[in-house]
């Protein structure tokens, strides 16, 4: 294993497929009925490179968080390629996965459960340290836990380093479980809906540390139903619907000047903070239909306001669209 | 001429073990008029439901209320559950927060709110049956589906299930307490769209409890944002917006990502106080930008400043701009 030159992206997903099959029950496996599967992810592709934050955007049910949790290998894909820093990933067993364990970390929606109530700041944020015998002597440890600390604005680090869970507010809490996240220096994080269980006047202290980390050189992939939240932190958007990336682009461009019918239905629905700019709302009626049963040709088309008969039956590909040449959709009709 | 719904003065404490006592709820005052839509919006422990529940009466035995909630000019807070009962869910009802997965899942859809109308005496037997299904149109859920079973439905089906048991009544008021919040944006839009019409098309007057600022903007004509247990300012949402007269105000929507990219979000440092401990001065004031002397020792009262508004600061005595 080498390649990690940093030339290339951090990562990069070709192609990924994840299945879950349906639970048949016992009459289903009494009666042999067909095995079903929840086709979560169906044929994504995307990049992160370092010092880039990318948001996968989507309802809940359009894959997102598979497609987050098989980049860190938490779930196996059934085909597909993963690569992490120019390296295949895809195939490793969990020994050979421990050491980059290290360098992808997970920052969990709810940090009101990802942290350990019992544990300290302190604990919290070395444990990771222990898990991975890392950081050297006791005292260097410390060091690199308060550093951690630091980095994550909770300063200064002696105010903190003996409180519980339950003394901080959610931001804190938030903070805390970041630090505990980056204290092994890693290259990825995976960021699942890191605000949205904070407080509106905290939400922005915790992004704007996220994009501090990105500038600093950090890839982070963030998981969010937010395009406003989008918009603003991430270097490029991917929208997905159905398993499928149906958009992506620079930021600006996506929210800007959206292609993809979907994309544009999604953000003419985004309630706007100035009420003279209330949305010319496009409803789209019903809601996505479930991955087991996927709709024929383009996935989008039985709530598509633009489909024509073609549409049943083109699966449409990601092409180029719209004024800037890194933007793309997957739609006949752009 | 009185309004339809006029809250006074109203203040809830809860008893905490050791004879302390937390003040939830510190003196909010608003008025609703028919098929008026007003935001009460603020974040996590401002008091905003705690003061919803207050005046529907749904507050625990360890809650103790106080002020006035007057219905058509009539205080159905005065005599307790007794005065309050004849109008609850009849005039004034309330959609819960996490309403939509409190139906009860061995029964259908149709028969639960069979069940609320037979309750109330509205309606029993067949006729009940047929506005049963009325409802559940008007909510736009199909006649056809009458009787599905909660599980059968998707979240946003749900949820118009839950407004449409909530208007079994026909009540005049509906209080909706974060009726979007664990919702998709799609069909977030779909439910604010069906809240939206059921205001224009039946005078339903609309009280919207939420920490989102833009779902504010988007579906109230005025808000009354809420700290620490008070209403702090109080007004039409466009000038809540353009020129607040509030510090909390205008840093709130500043914390509010915008859709396109304009300006950087700012968090707001530090954190609301504790209610069970006496305040001093504003109790905005640790945390705001623009705070002078007079804030650490003086309240500042609720004041009327033209425009059919009102904000608790200093500052408005001071310059009469924006805060």
């Amino acid at each position: 294993m080498s390649g990690s030159n940093g030339a290339g992206p951090l990562i990069a997903v070709e192609d990924l497929v994840v299945h879950y099959p349906v639970a048949r029950g016992l009459v289903g496996s009494v009666a042999r009925r067909p095995q079903q599967v929840v086709r979560a992810v169906e044929g994504v592709s995307f990049t992160v490179a370092r010092g880039e934050l990318v948001a996968l955007v989507g309802e809940s049910g359009c894959g997102k968080t598979t497609t987050a949790q098989a980049v860190l290998r938490l779930v196996e894909p059934v085909s597909g390629r993963i690569e992490f820093d120019g390296d295949d990933i895809t195939g490793l067993q969990s020994r050979a996965l421990r050491p980059l364990r290290r360098r992808m970390q997970l920052i969990y929606q709810d940090p009101y459960e990802s942290l350990d109530p019992r544990l300290s700041v302190q604990a919290a944020v070395e444990e990771p340290l222990q898990i991975h015998g890392l950081g050297g002597s006791r005292k260097e440890r410390r060091e690199r836990v308060r550093d951690a600390l630091a980095r994550v604005e909770l300063s200064p680090p002696e105010l903190f380093l003996e409180r519980y869970p339950h003394e901080l507010s959610g931001g804190q809490r938030q903070r805390v479980a970041i630090a505990a996240s980056i204290v092994l220096g890693p290259d990825l994080l995976v960021a699942d809906e890191p605000v949205s269980m904070l407080d509106v006047s905290v939400r922005a202290g915790v992004l704007n540390l996220l994009d501090g980390l990105r500038k600093e050189g950090l890839g982070i992939l963030m998981i969010t139903h937010d395009l406003s939240t989008a918009a603003r932190f991430a270097d490029r958007i991917a929208v997905m619907y159905l398993g499928r990336i149906v958009e992506q682009g620079p930021a600006q461009a996506v929210v800007r000047d959206p292609q993809h019918p979907y994309t544009k239905a999604l953000l003419s629905v985004v309630p706007r903070r100035d009420p003279r700019e209330r949305s010319r709302r496009e409803i789209l009626s019903g809601e996505a239909p479930d991955a087991v049963r996927i709709p024929s040709g383009c996935r989008f088309h039985p709530r598509c306001p633009i489909a024509i008969a073609e549409c049943r039956e083109i699966d449409p590909r990601l092409e180029r669209a719209g004024a800037d040449p890194r933007h793309e959709a997957a739609c006949i009709r752009v | 001429m009185s309004s339809l719904l006029e809250v006074e003065n109203l203040h809830v404490w809860f008893e905490l073990e050791g004879e302390r006592e937390l003040h939830a709820v510190q003196g909010v005052s608003f008025t609703l008029e028919p098929g008026e839509r007003l935001g009460l919006v603020g974040e996590s422990g401002c008091g905003k439901t705690t003061s919803v529940l207050g005046v529907l009466g749904l507050l625990p035995p360890s809650a103790s209320v106080a002020g006035r909630v007057l219905l058509n000019g009539e205080d159905i807070l005065a005599g307790g559950e007794e005065t309050i009962r004849p109008h609850r869910w009849v005039d004034l009802a309330i959609v819960f927060q996490g309403a939509m997965n409190a139906l009860n899942p061995v029964k259908t859809v149709g028969s639960q709110i069979v069940e609320a109308l037979e309750l109330h005496g509205q309606a029993s037997g067949r006729a009940a049956r047929v506005r049963a299904g009325e409802l559940l149109n008007s909510v736009g859920i199909p006649a056809e589906r009458t009787d599905r079973f909660p599980h059968e439905f998707s979240g946003g089906m749900r949820q118009r299930a839950a407004i449409a048991m909530a208007l079994a009544c026909n009540p005049s008021v509906l209080v909706a307490d974060e009726p979007t919040t664990a919702l998709d944006v799609m069909v977030q839009a779909q439910i604010l769209e069906l809240l939206d019409s059921l205001c224009n098309d039946f005078g339903l007057a609309l009280l919207l409890v939420t920490h989102d600022l833009p779902v504010v903007a988007e579906l109230c004509d005025r808000a009354a944002v809420m700290y620490a247990g008070e209403i702090v300012e109080y007004g039409p949402v466009d000038a809540l917006y353009h020129e607040p007269r509030h510090p909390y105000t205008r840093l709130l929507f500043a914390a509010t990502p915008d859709l396109y990219g304009r300006g950087v979000p700012v968090s707001i440092p530090g954190a609301p106080p504790r209610l069970d401990l006496p305040l001093y001065g504003c109790p905005f004031h640790p945390r705001c930008d623009r705070a002078f002397t007079r804030c650490k020792d003086e309240h500042p009262a609720l004041k009327e400043l033209g425009g059919s508004r009102s904000a608790a600061c200093h500052l408005n005595d001071v310059v009469a701009k924006t805060a």
